[in-house]
């Protein structure tokens, strides 16, 4: 035992005070402490350089000569800061216009026999979405304001015509989520889940790059003349196991204070998607349950994998297969995150390498019963230990294997080398 | 205080790596494995490390079979540099201490002597990458020396040092030697292991074609060679009956003959021809052994 947590330690500080991890972590935060904050910077940089304030006038050529005024006003009753003005100019000199840049766009109106509004928006912008749909909007109401005059209609009449109806959705189960705090979980569940990719992604191959380093610079040969591979390969696999969590933990902390710091903020910040008072303590605790599996899980696949290779520029290419598993784990569950309910999402939960993803997502987005992450874990666990066992043989004899071994069918030399 | 090996027979699916292999080293000795590249010796430390298991035969340390438990008795020094290119000298050799059971301060301490002894305290907080080839070794060296081992082996110890760094090395080895431990080391260089070991093997393709103390094998060879110096032609007594091969050069000839009979022709020959200046009736380097019962075949 005394030897696993030599090799424990060796693996954990060696990491951990490397220049790289070290800068790693640190960007990693201010990139959390700058994502939470990033409206607050924007409004900062906006005020600083007053830009997003230049095109508050839009150019209207009215040919009924009773629009303007009247949209004017429309508009004024929302908070759109956009000011209507009557042009000077014909059509064709504002088209003009358009094309050469000088303005953004322009609206020209007409009103027909019928008494129907005739509106056409001019722009050289794909981009410009949100304001011809409010203009339309505005449209929409002084049109049925001109008919309900037509009509002599009062206005408490226009009022009952456009009553909506009330449309509430209930769920009776006991634990259900509504619409809102499922949008939340949404969120909640998206964000750690792409943490637990990330980790598990970057963790495993760090292993498995590891080991073939170990490997490629024979340091292995007196290693396990030392100590046994197996004992080898698990300190190897806890160590930086232990570095993955504390990494983790540190991104945590900055996250729960770059939040804090946020909290106040203007409405259309991050806060608004993402908010404290949102977190709720089960999904997080799933999150490590499920980050845990997930990262012996592939930490053990990655560590058999690499003791394969001998050279490191091999190793990506040996742990190709392991990435597209846990890639196609994360299409899964992001596919599955606007519908968690899908028969496939169901399914995938349940296949162990699938499973901190999927089953993550399920339980964060869904009222599941117990047994379901239950069962799920418990499958995990069990194609840990099988891994577990079957990647120590084949890493007892790997780690002698030396030679241009970049193949899965490496596997089965190297156990048979580990038994001789 | 010994290593054993009895029928040791390790196979690799039809390759058979080594092959009925047979050694024992006593305390205080020390034992050279020669052979050429590819011919078992590596596979060899591997199964007296215990990294790999033979298939058939024994390997006894002290009447035990080596375990993990031995490891802090044994020190192994491999072929190719085992270190890690990033780690700092110290931290790494402390690491590795620490494996063969050293308290750390003691690791220190062991490190502090052997740096000074090899002359490379200088060394100590540089980065292994950072070193030279000759000084990589001499980390590897300590690093298999520090934990103070009862048996050693050595894969090649001298390859990539100076000649004055070879006999600072060999002076330890030898040091160990004196202390009492069990020594085990192969080499490409003759000449070294001609100088410090008491018995030997010369293996290829996994047989031992040549095994006993370094007299013993030098006697069985039988060949000796004469060497004649002299400043008139020595041509005619290539025809001398009883002479393998000659080598003429500037000052006389070299002679290698069937048994030592076949020297006093050669001298009466040589006077006949003239006077001469040296006469000398050599044993046969370990070289020429080594020539004569493996490189037939690469010739």
């Amino acid at each position: 035992m005394r030897e696993f947590w030599i090799i424990f330690k060796q693996a954990f500080t060696t990491k951990a005070k490397a220049k790289s991890f070290m800068i790693t972590t640190v960007i990693m935060v201010a990139a959390i402490f700058l994502l939470a904050n990033v409206s607050k910077i924007i409004d900062t940089v906006q005020d600083l350089t007053g830009a997003g304030q230049s095109q508050n006038v839009l150019q209207v050529v009215d040919t009924s000569g009773v629009l303007v005024d009247r949209l004017q006003a429309q508009l004024a009753q929302g908070k759109d800061e956009i000011t209507i003005e009557e042009a000077d100019e014909s059509e064709q000199i504002l088209s003009d216009k358009v094309s050469s840049g000088d303005i953004d766009s322009f609206l020209s109106l007409s009103v027909d026999g019928q008494g129907t509004i005739h509106a056409n928006y001019t722009t050289m912008s794909m981009m410009d979405f949100s304001l011809p749909m409010r203009i339309q909007d505005a449209l929409q109401s002084i049109q049925a304001e001109m008919k309900a005059e037509e009509l002599s209609l009062t206005g408490a009449q226009v009022q009952t015509l456009f009553t909506p109806i009330q449309f509430e959705q209930k769920n009776v189960s006991p634990s259900a989520k509504s619409e809102e705090e499922l949008n939340q979980a949404r969120v909640l569940v998206y964000v750690l889940m792409f943490v637990i990719y990330m980790a598990v992604i970057m963790y495993s191959s760090m292993i498995a790059m590891d080991v073939a380093n170990e490997k490629s610079s024979r340091v292995m040969e007196i290693l396990i003349s030392s100590v046994s591979p197996v004992k080898h390969m698990f300190a190897k696999v806890l160590g930086i196991g232990t570095l993955g969590i504390l990494q983790i933990i540190i991104y945590g902390i900055a996250g729960y204070f770059a939040l804090k710091t946020s909290a106040t903020e203007v409405p259309g910040g991050f806060s608004d998607f993402f908010s404290l008072k949102d977190v709720s303590i089960s999904t997080l605790v799933y999150a490590v349950v499920f980050f845990l599996l997930g990262y012996f899980l592939y930490a053990t696949l990655a560590a058999l994998l690499g003791s394969l290779v001998s050279r490191t520029e091999d190793v990506q290419q040996m742990i190709m297969p392991m990435s597209m598993l846990i890639v196609a784990a994360f299409i899964i569950s992001a596919t599955g995150l606007s519908n968690p309910e899908l028969g496939y999402v169901t399914y995938a939960s349940y296949f162990p390498f699938f499973t901190p993803l999927v089953m993550f997502l399920r339980v964060g987005m869904l009222d599941l019963p117990m047994w379901e992450p239950l069962l799920a874990i418990f499958i995990t666990l069990l194609t840990i230990f099988i891994l577990g066992w079957f990647g120590a043989r084949v890493y007892r004899g790997g780690v002698l294997m030396y030679g241009p071994s970049r193949s899965l069918k490496d596997i089965k030399k190297a156990i048979q080398l580990g038994k001789e | 205080m010994s290593l054993q090996l009895e029928n040791v027979t390790k196979r690799f699916g039809d390759f058979t790596a080594v092959d009925q292999l047979n050694l024992s080293v006593d305390k205080g000795q020390m034992y050279g494995f020669l052979g050429a590249n590819g011919a078992g010796k590596t596979t060899t430390f591997r199964m007296i490390l215990g990294l790999l298991n033979a298939n058939e035969g024994n390997i006894a340390w002290n009447d035990n079979t080596i375990s993990y438990a031995t490891s802090p008795e044994i020190g192994y020094l491999p072929e190719e540099r085992g270190l890690y290119p990033k780690m700092k000298v110290e931290d790494q050799l402390i690491f590795l201490g620490e494996l063969r059971g050293m308290k750390k301060a003691d690791a220190k301490k062991s490190i502090d002597y052997w740096l000074e002894r090899f002359e490379v305290t200088q060394n100590k907080n540089k980065k292994v990458e950072e070193l030279s080839k000759g000084n990589q070794q001499k980390i590897q060296v300590i690093a298999a020396l520090m934990h103070d081992p009862k048996l050693l082996i050595l894969d090649e110890p001298f390859s990539g040092l100076d000649p004055v760094n070879v006999e600072m090395l060999k002076k330890a080895i030898t040091d160990f030697r004196n202390n009492g431990a069990t020594i085990l080391f192969s080499s490409h260089r003759m000449d070294h292991v001609e100088e410090l070991c008491e018995k030997l093997s010369i293996i290829h393709h996994g047989k031992q074609i040549v095994s006993g103390s370094l007299r013993d094998v030098k006697r069985s060879f039988g060949r000796q060679n004469v060497r004649i110096r002299s400043d008139h032609d020595l041509t005619g007594l290539d025809t001398v009956p009883g002479v393998l091969t000659v080598a003429h050069s500037v000052e006389g000839a070299v002679f290698q003959i069937e048994d030592e009979k076949v020297a006093n022709d050669l001298l009466s020959a040589a006077l006949q021809a003239g006077p001469i200046r040296h006469f000398e009736i050599e044993e046969p380097s370990l070289q020429d052994i080594f020539i004569a019962k493996v490189g037939k075949e690469y010739a």
